[in-house]
């Protein structure tokens, strides 16, 4: 069966889709993320769809949900690679994706999470502050 | 309207959604349809053929190149299907309503993507909905 790799980067998870998408392989790299971000206790998601030609209601949703799930667990998700043509069509399908981070490329998005990293480890750094 | 060009793609599986968008997206590319208007044909399509498969478990879809001066082209996609029908369609064309587990934007989105929409549904009988998008537009 196909199956979408997931690959782990210190504390953070790389995924590349690099294929046409069906529901069930959305469905799977859902459960496999969760899973991964568990095993792995990672801090960051990073999901790149430069290479995906249609994002739907359901590739959407699946999207905020992986981000949402991620959330719970302690780690941030972000999308990077959108094409323009399919940005148009998202919002005009009345997808907005809320509370799904985004960024323009890979570089960006690695950035932006290790800045949500960063100002995670200084909220918890004060708070121990505090506590002394 | 006149058609250039029809073929009949069988949809009984999850699968057979890929292979479909992929000869869509070969007719789009036929009469150079710009990558926007591609795209949300491409989308529209997903979200019919999705339907198609989760109601009715399988259906067809007709892809027509269409046109009706020499000015305007474009593709028209007809999803037949003799599944349940749809018992409430004004409601079903109303943003965040469904009867399954979506988010009920299927209907309404696909309508605000494409040019034409036509839907013809009869409760028991199955749906057919028809939609055209033009090459400019």
């Amino acid at each position: 069966m196909d199956k979408i790799p997931i690959l782990k980067m210190g504390d953070y998870l790389l995924v590349t889709i690099q294929v046409d998408l069906y529901d069930r392989l959305a469905l799977n790299l859902e459960s496999d993320l969760v899973n991964m971000i568990n095993k792995h206790s990672s801090k960051g998601v990073l999901i790149d769809i430069s290479a995906v030609n249609i994002v739907d209601s359901f590739m959407g949703r699946i999207l905020g949900n992986i981000a949402q799930m991620s959330k719970i667990l302690d780690a941030h998700t972000v999308v990077v690679g959108m094409q323009p043509a399919v940005a148009i069509t998202l919002i005009e399908l009345g997808l907005p994706l809320s509370g799904v981070h985004t960024a323009l490329n890979v570089e960006k998005g690695m950035t932006l999470l290790q800045e949500k990293l960063f100002l995670d480890s200084t909220v918890i750094a004060d708070d121990t502050d505090d506590n002394t | 309207m006149i058609t250039l060009n029809k073929e009949t793609i069988a949809i009984k599986r999850e699968q057979d959604v890929v292979f479909f968008r992929n000869r869509v997206n070969e007719y789009a590319e036929k009469i150079k349809m710009g990558l926007v208007n591609k795209t949300k044909l491409l989308t529209a399509a997903s979200e019919l053929v999705r339907n198609m498969l989760i109601y009715a478990k399988e259906g067809k879809v007709i892809c027509e190149i269409v046109t009706i001066s020499a000015l305007q082209t474009g593709i028209r996609l007809t999803f037949i299907d003799n599944g349940p029908g749809i018992a409430d369609i004004d409601k079903a064309m109303t943003d965040g309503y469904t009867t399954g587990k979506s988010l009920g934007l299927g209907l309404p989105g696909a309508k605000r993507l494409v040019n034409i929409f036509d839907v013809k549904t009869v409760k028991g009988k199955g749906t057919t909905i028809s939609i055209t998008k033009w090459k400019n537009g």
